[in-house]
């Protein structure tokens, strides 16, 4: 059941007028196309200027950046043939670099934390909110609240609760500075410190998106399911789970964006050093600061270019090839 | 199943059309929002990068531009350090009819952008440091000389200043305006009370530490979640340890980082982080200096602008209770220097100024009106941590403090700008020395060789300057 099928003659867009169709008398051999000049010319700009905007500030400066990552530019003097220096930044990058390779792994442990624990986190949430039990919206309020803040704010908020002298110390009893946890700058823990900060927030994020997808889930599999037999966990598994693929989907894709994204709440705690060296503050750090090491900041952004390019071709292509029920 | 087709007053296309309109509307502020620049916390390289020329909120309205006008861009984003440029501002209009345009930008962003500022569209004046990095971009061409001006004023600078606004070529290219020293503070209140002495050497200095610690105070505090005060720390071992020189040809890059007298600081201060607060990592400057209001901490090396946390407290008694004294000497013949810290804040002329032509003039005048006591007291009294540079500025409203800031620095013969002021800023930010001090910090026992061989390897892999 897709939709209302369309009467003969119309076109195969729903709901279009039919109206203002061009019909050539069949002595001119055109083609029969059922947009007015109008229709076309409204398409080419709602297409168009966005298409132009995305190509002029999203991917001149990819290929721009991509072409500076070969160059030791630093954005002062006019670039010259001299600033070319090959793969020599990558170089410097995977050997001497000493911050490339934590930020790398930091990364990593920010994509392995949210797909393992806090998108589950956030789909057992919704689950449990989908029964319409009392109070549920209260509890969906609570917890998309913090989605609604910035991750600048959140990481406000989070550096106030962390700090030696804020609320998780106070509470924990460590007051003087001698035995107080150093959730900020303890380079072992701060960086779980922030995930969970992050994860807060992300928790909410996904439960929203997933609440929205259950409650389009057809009621008459469940009864199906409970008919059969099946528990609650069997009945989510075996029969929601997998018709919600679309969504399942959507999830996945916001869960590695998020991560391949990570920058405010690091950034904002310590700019990004001392263990919560994150690529994305690395390119930030060398070319939009006083250092101005533009070559060598494309190289790290090529490579982040590069690790989010993998989960949007495999995304692509396989919503591409159009797999689904 | 199909639906009958509607006819509807409200067809698609007017819908569509509303949604264009309705993003138009919404969008018309947002596009004037950013093709104009705001007075306070926009980069300067918004101008360069949507290339529309912004017009910065005048501060003179209604001055006649008879006699010109000057675009000056400022990184005095703090409150009263904004008040008080409008009143330096409205006062050289009124004495020289020269209208001033004021560019004010969010102090550390100012930082961040200057070199897209500088290449771009920048200000006429603007501020800026002295030492390495007044040097580097006077090289890259970004500044004008200013020896004509500086001829005029230079009776009322001490050798020292003097020396901070020189370029690599010999010639003046910035107007030293005001500086703050880096020493040792205190409370005269919790010293008097558990019968402290002011150490002037580094054995007194260590058995004050361990009768604080004894007592239940934190001897040293500390807050280096930013990075930067470490350098603090850094600076005036390396100066009291090893000399000006040495100093200066390491963040010049002509000593080496390997080099063992490197070893002896960092060994030095080895036997300080004992003392340390243990949190340092986690808080930054102001919390730190908080612990020395709340008498938590004896005591605290820092820029004079610490003063302001205790300013905040709004108490008398612990404005009044804040001392300092200079680190104190390490036995060896560099204690003569008297070495220290002072960063200083210079004005200087863009080169690339868009308005250079006809404002070159104006601007110098601006900066010949900086070089005057009675104008660096009103930036002053805004912001009483940063001290006046001129010699004919009027120290008797000076407090006690400050009184013996100008005396420890005027005895000082030798000043530097603070580390990420002598060096170069990509390898002082925070993916550099800045991470490197805390590393060292977080292990002071680890193996000084591989440690140091680690930051003359990152040295040695930035591009090179040009």
């Amino acid at each position: 059941m897709s939709g209302p099928t369309p009467p003969p003659g119309a076109s195969a867009l729903p709901g279009q007028q039919t109206g203002g169709a061009d019909v050539r008398p069949v002595g001119r051999r055109r083609r029969y196309s059922v947009l007015t000049r109008r229709d076309r010319v409204t398409m080419a700009l709602m297409v168009g200027i966005p298409t132009v905007l995305f190509i002029s500030f999203i991917w001149l400066p990819t290929i721009a950046s991509i072409f500076l990552s070969f160059t030791n530019w630093r954005g002062i003097s006019a670039l010259t043939a001299n600033n070319f220096i090959g793969l020599k930044n990558y170089e410097t990058l995977f050997t001497t670099y000493p911050f490339f390779w934590p930020a790398v792994w930091h990364n990593v442990l920010w994509l392995v934390t949210f797909v393992f624990i806090a998108t589950p986190i956030g789909i057992f949430i919704a689950v449990l909110l989908d029964r319409e039990m009392r109070g549920t919206r209260i509890y969906q309020s609570a917890f998309f609240i913090p989605v609604v803040l910035s991750l600048a704010i959140v990481g406000f908020i989070w550096e106030q609760m962390y700090t030696s002298q804020g609320f998780i110390n106070s509470v924990l009893g460590h007051t003087s500075s001698n035995t107080a946890i150093d959730f900020l700058g303890n380079p072992t823990i701060n960086i779980w410190a922030v995930l969970v900060a992050a994860g807060w927030r992300h928790v909410g994020y996904v439960m929203v998106l997933y609440l929205a997808g259950l409650k389009s889930v057809d009621p008459t599999l469940r009864e199906a399911a409970s008919i059969d037999g099946a528990n609650a966990r069997q009945t989510f598994f075996r029969v929601v789970f997998p018709v919600m693929k679309p969504i399942n989907i959507v999830i996945i894709v916001i869960t590695v964006i998020e991560s391949l994204r990570a920058f405010d709440i690091a950034y904002i705690i310590n700019r990004g050093k001392n263990g919560l060296e994150l690529l994305s503050i690395l390119i930030t750090n060398n070319s939009i600061s006083e250092a101005s090491l533009i070559g060598f900041g494309s190289a790290i952004a090529v490579v982040l270019l590069v690790i989010s390019l993998v989960p949007i071709v495999i995304f692509l292509t396989r919503t591409m090839r159009g797999d689904s029920t | 199943m199909a639906e009958p087709t509607r006819v509807d007053a409200v067809s698609r296309r007017t819908v569509l059309k509303g949604i264009a309109g309705a993003a138009g509307l919404v969008s018309i502020p947002a596009i004037i929002a950013a093709c104009s620049s705001t007075t306070s916390s926009s980069a300067p390289s918004a101008a360069a990068s949507t290339g529309a020329s912004t017009p910065p909120a005048s501060t003179a309205p209604g001055a006649s531009t008879a006699v010109g006008t000057v675009h000056v861009g400022s990184n005095h984003s703090d409150p009263g350090e904004k008040g008080a440029m409008e009143a330096i501002n409205a006062a050289f209009t009124k004495d020289t009819g020269i209208a001033v345009v004021l560019n004010t930008v969010d102090h550390g962003t100012f930082q961040d952008q200057i070199t897209n500022y500088l290449g771009g569209t920048p200000d006429t004046g603007y501020t800026w440091f002295s030492g390495f990095r007044l040097k580097f971009f006077a090289d890259q061409g970004f500044n004008i000389p200013i020896d004509d001006v500086w001829a005029k004023v230079k009776g009322n600078f001490t050798d020292g200043f003097a020396q901070s606004v020189v370029g690599n070529d010999g010639k003046v290219y910035g107007i030293p305006v005001d500086y703050y020293p880096w020493a040792v503070f205190y409370r005269k209140d919790v010293f008097a009370d558990k019968k402290y002495t002011v150490p002037a050497t580094w054995e007194e200095f260590v058995a004050l530490c361990t009768k604080m610690q004894a007592d239940g105070l934190t001897p040293i505090a500390f807050g280096d979640k930013d990075g930067w005060p470490a350098m603090g720390t850094f600076d005036i071992l390396n100066l009291r340890l090893n000399g000006y020189t040495f100093h200066t040809d390491l963040l010049a890059g002509k000593a080496k980082w390997t080099d063992p007298k490197v070893t002896k600081v960092f060994e030095q201060w080895a036997k300080m982080i004992p003392f340390q607060a243990k949190d340092y990592a986690g808080l930054t400057w102001q919390q730190a200096a908080d612990t020395l209001v709340q008498k938590k901490s004896g005591m605290y090396l820092l820029g004079l602008f610490v003063s302001s946390q205790f300013a905040a407290t709004k108490k008398p008694e612990d404005i009044a209770a804040l001392d300092f004294f200079p680190f104190p000497s390490l036995g060896t013949e560099f204690d003569a220097e008297k070495a220290l810290d002072a960063p200083i804040d210079t004005w200087q002329i863009a080169a690339k100024s868009p308005n250079l032509a006809t404002e070159t003039d104006t601007a110098k005048a601006y900066l010949e009106y900086w070089a005057k006591g009675a104008t660096q007291e009103l930036m002053f009294k805004g912001q009483p941590g940063l001290i006046p540079t001129a010699n004919d500025a009027n120290t008797s409203s000076y407090s006690d403090l400050q009184k013996k800031a100008v005396e420890v620095v005027s005895a000082a013969k030798r000043i530097t700008q603070f580390l990420d002021r002598d060096t170069r800023s990509d390898f002082a930010g925070s993916n550099g020395m800045q991470s490197f001090l805390l590393k060292f910090l977080a292990d002071p026992t680890q193996d000084l060789t591989k440690y140091q061989a680690s930051i003359q390897a990152f040295w040695d892999q930035l591009p090179p300057l040009v």
